[in-house]
This record gives C-alpha cells, sequence and structure tokens, in this order.
C-alpha cells in the first residue's frame, strides 16, 4: 500500500551553468536564464510504502508533515535556489537536481518505519518530475 | 491497458481507537481524533486491468462499472457517518488506509480485473491500494 501527500512551497532560481558560455546558456535554457531569475509555485508529493500498523495508518501524518517541513520545506519555500539552499550549492537547480536534493535530504533523516517510495514535484502544472527511490 | 472511473462520495468519521487513552487517541490521529466526527469529500478511482474485448473494444463496460460503484462503496457511504453506519467501522478505525482496503475487499467480487484503488481523503493526501501489502504474495 502506498500513502501520498501533498505540500507546496514557493522559491526563485535561475537556470545557469558555469560550464557553459553565456550565449550557450541562453540557447539552452532560454527564458529560465533571464538574469535576474524568476519563481515558481511547486506542488511536492510524497509517496512512503508499507503496510498499515496497529492503528491504520501506513504513516503517523504528523511525523510525516513534521519531517518533510523540516527537512524540506523551511529550507526551501521562499527561498532563492541558487543563492539559499546548502543542499543545491554548485548545481543548476533544475526541478531534476531539485527532486534529488529533496530525496537526500527526506533519506538523511528518514525516522519512519515505512519506506519513501516516490518523489513528485511539478514546478507548473506542465512540468512534472518524478523519482523513485531506489531503497530497501 | 488499464481503465480508471472516478467517483466521489462525502462522509464523516473519527479516527480512534476506544482502547486508546484521548491523549493517545489525539498524539497518533491528530485533529482525526475529535470526538464527534468531521467529513472529508472523498475521491475515489478505481483503476481495471485487461485488454480490448475483440468485439466492444472496451476493457470493461464503463455503465456496469459505474453501478458497481454506486452499489457497493457509494450508496452505503455517501452522507454516512462512517463510524456509526458503515461496518466495519463500528470496530475498525476508518483511517483512509482502512477505508481503501473495505473498498479494495467490497469491489473484488465484482471486477475480476481490479487493479487499484485510489482513494484521497483531501487534494492532499491519498492512498493506493492494489490489493496487498509490500512482500505479500499476489
Amino acid at each position: 500500500m502506498k500513502l501520498t501527500r501533498r505540500y507546496r512551497f514557493s522559491a526563485s532560481h535561475r537556470l545557469d551553468t558555469p560550464q557553459l558560455s553565456a550565449e550557450e546558456n541562453r540557447q539552452l535554457y532560454g527564458k529560465c536564464n533571464n538574469p535576474y531569475g524568476h519563481g515558481h509555485d511547486y506542488i511536492l508529493e510524497v509517496t512512503v510504502e508499507g503496510a498499515p500498523d496497529s492503528y491504520g495508518q501506513l504513516v503517523n501524518r504528523e511525523a510525516l508533515d513534521g519531517l518533510v517541513t523540516d527537512r524540506v520545506l523551511r529550507r526551501l519555500d521562499h527561498r532563492n535556489l541558487n543563492l539559499d539552499v546548502a543542499e543545491l550549492a554548485g548545481v543548476v537547480p533544475t526541478t531534476e537536481n531539485l527532486a534529488a536534493a529533496v530525496e537526500r535530504a527526506l533519506l538523511g533523516g528518514w525516522t519512519i518505519p515505512a519506506r519513501l517510495s516516490k518523489i513528485r514535484i511539478s514546478e507548473m502544472d506542465r512540468n512534472i518530475f518524478e523519482l523513485e527511490t531506489k531503497t530497501a | 491497458m488499464f481503465l480508471t472511473r472516478k467517483a466521489e462520495f462525502s462522509a464523516s468519521h473519527v479516527c480512534a481507537n476506544s482502547s486508546l487513552s484521548p491523549e493517545r487517541n489525539h498524539a497518533v490521529y491528530g485533529a482525526n481524533a475529535n470526538p464527534h466526527g468531521h467529513g472529508h469529500n472523498y475521491v475515489l478511482e478505481v483503476t481495471v486491468a485487461g485488454e480490448p474485448d475483440p468485439v466492444t473494444g472496451m476493457v470493461f463496460d464503463l455503465r456496469e462499472l459505474k453501478e458497481i460503484l454506486n452499489q457497493q462503496v457509494i450508496e452505503p457511504m455517501d452522507h454516512r457517518f462512517l463510524n456509526r453506519e458503515v461496518p466495519p467501522f463500528d470496530h475498525i478505525v476508518p483511517t483512509t488506509e482502512n477505508l481503501a482496503i473495505e473498498i479494495w475487499n467490497r469491489l473484488r467480487p465484482h471486477l475480476d480485473g481490479l487493479y487499484n484503488v485510489r482513494l484521497y481523503e483531501t487534494a492532499d493526501l491519498f492512498v493506493d491500494y492494489g490489493g496487498r501489502h509490500p512482500g505479500e504474495k499476489p
């Protein structure tokens, strides 16, 4: 059985890699390369997998919400992903890299009996990124 | 091929175990343990697996599926207090997990190709149940 919980955070970012020239960055990232950055209302879905416990719950909601708030939302919400987030230092804050950083942040403090199964982040309605977690 | 039909029902519930203290129930279930209940607009997505019938071109007759969902789930649960009116929730805590399992168990005898039950308690919380837990044999 899987349980999915949805969270929201808002953040700004700019896509630009020092490994390419200014012109190449503009070509590659388009508007996402505009110099002062821009923002999104991200939606994060966290899916956990396991069997319900004797209380009929696969996961305690408060424990999951607390973990996600502490490990992810507090660090990302109303932040500049390029400048404010240690977990993203040195990487281009694409939503792919963001999903991987969220996975690492969650697994780094995972105290929940159920297994982390999947992370799904939408940057906006039309762009959705999913990461299946490879843990036993 | 998968076919999914959506249905909605609204119901109230209390998530609390009578063998636990009020404090313990609140620790486990949070505001869901408030004694007089509260409600949700549940959204149910039932997925059936199969191949399209060579004559009809359909995996499952959607009218029949709608009727099964109505009879087995919507009629008995819509606008009800689950703990008081819908067995087995007189003695099983109607968490979203247990509700998804109960819906699976009610539908399974009527739907050979039943593949997944997804139950949204709110837009921000849903459960998927495919008839068994991880590690269980099919």
